[in-house]
């Protein structure tokens, strides 16, 4: 299969890029464009707060093509599926979207889903019409609860977020990509490039990340080895790997030698 | 007239939401506008005039993950 024609599909959009960046944490603005043009990707995540009335209003949407890119808000920071819901919806009202990155936290060390408000939540803006890209725990049960609810998409974190631990529970994850249908993608946990590679080669549909970058010593070249590191996963996937094996198999023939 | 704005308290004249914004430089399409806990849609920002009392919050985007 060629990459060409290999899309990331979720609710029936697709996407050419199987990678997925944040928008926080950027030195500038200038340098969060850089880094997105970089990574090559097209859905980028942002975070809904209140109007600072006092400053400037220099407003993150000045800076981000909205034909280039599809913005994907996040419920970052609330603890309640309440909570949730109402960012979820202003969310819609100002991005004119309907996709959501729902994450709902249950500790403010770990910043570990609560999975029981999550699916609270995730019913309530499945049935009021919102494309919900559910962050939740690496549980191939839960992530079938969400599906079933009518998640766009299950997001089961590598490592925790911002950790750049890597994906510390490769096997779960296969788990859930067999368990469900629907895209897995893999949020949080990614520290280098090969975290994105190793999550790619599993065979999920892509990778979402942001202090992986805009933490780098240098954002703009690791944005880079991200794009490249996705893509070359992502086409090892489909190549299909050797089988590992113990002992060696030699590569040149025994025939004809001298 | 005071109003709650963001969580602040803030006295202004009677006004439509669209004409506060204005008087803040907000742009509208930049935003979204929760008036006492409900969505107020953007097409109903000229026409929805803030009362006395009222629970206002002005949110946008910004970078996050």
């Amino acid at each position: 299969m060629s990459e060409a024609s290999d899309n990331l599909v979720i609710a029936g959009r697709a996407f050419s890029s199987r990678l997925m960046v944040g928008t926080g944490k950027y030195a500038s603005m200038e340098q969060m464009v850089r880094a997105i043009e970089l990574s090559g990707a097209e859905i980028i995540t942002v975070a809904v707060r209140r109007v600072n009335l006092d400053r400037s209003k220099e407003s993150l949407l000045d800076h981000i093509d909205l034909k280039r890119y599809t913005l994907l808000p996040n419920t970052a920071g609330c603890y309640t599926a309440e909570d949730a819901i109402r960012t979820c919806r202003l969310a819609r009202e100002a991005g004119m979207s309907d996709f959501v990155k729902l994450e709902v936290l249950g500790d403010e060390k770990t910043l570990f889903p609560d999975n029981e408000e999550l699916l609270k939540a995730a019913k309530v803006l499945v049935a009021e019409g919102f494309t919900v890209l559910p962050y939740c725990s690496d549980d191939v049960i839960l992530c079938r609860k969400l599906e079933d609810i009518g998640c766009a998409a299950v997001m089961p974190l590598g490592a925790p977020i911002g950790s750049g631990l890597g994906i510390r529970n490769p096997y779960n994850i296969r788990l859930i990509m067999d368990a469900v249908s629907v895209p897995v993608i893999v949020d949080a946990g990614v520290g280098t490039a090969s975290d994105a590679a190793i999550a790619m080669e599993l065979g999920v549909d892509g990778v979402l990340m942001n202090t992986g970058i805009a933490g780098a010593r240098n954002p703009l070249a690791m944005a880079e080895a991200m794009n490249l590191a996705v893509r070359a996963g992502r086409l090892a996937y489909l190549a299909g790997r050797i089988p590992k094996k113990l002992y060696a198999t030699a590569s040149s023939p025994i025939e004809g030698m001298i | 007239m005071q109003i709650t704005v963001n969580g602040e308290t803030a006295v202004i004249a009677k006004m439509s939401v669209l004409d506060y914004l204005r008087t803040l430089e907000i742009d509208p399409a930049r935003v979204a506008v929760e008036l006492n806990l409900d969505i107020l849609p953007k097409a109903k920002y000229a026409e929805t005039v803030i009362a006395d009392g009222d629970r206002i919050e002005i949110v946008h985007f910004v970078g996050g993950g």
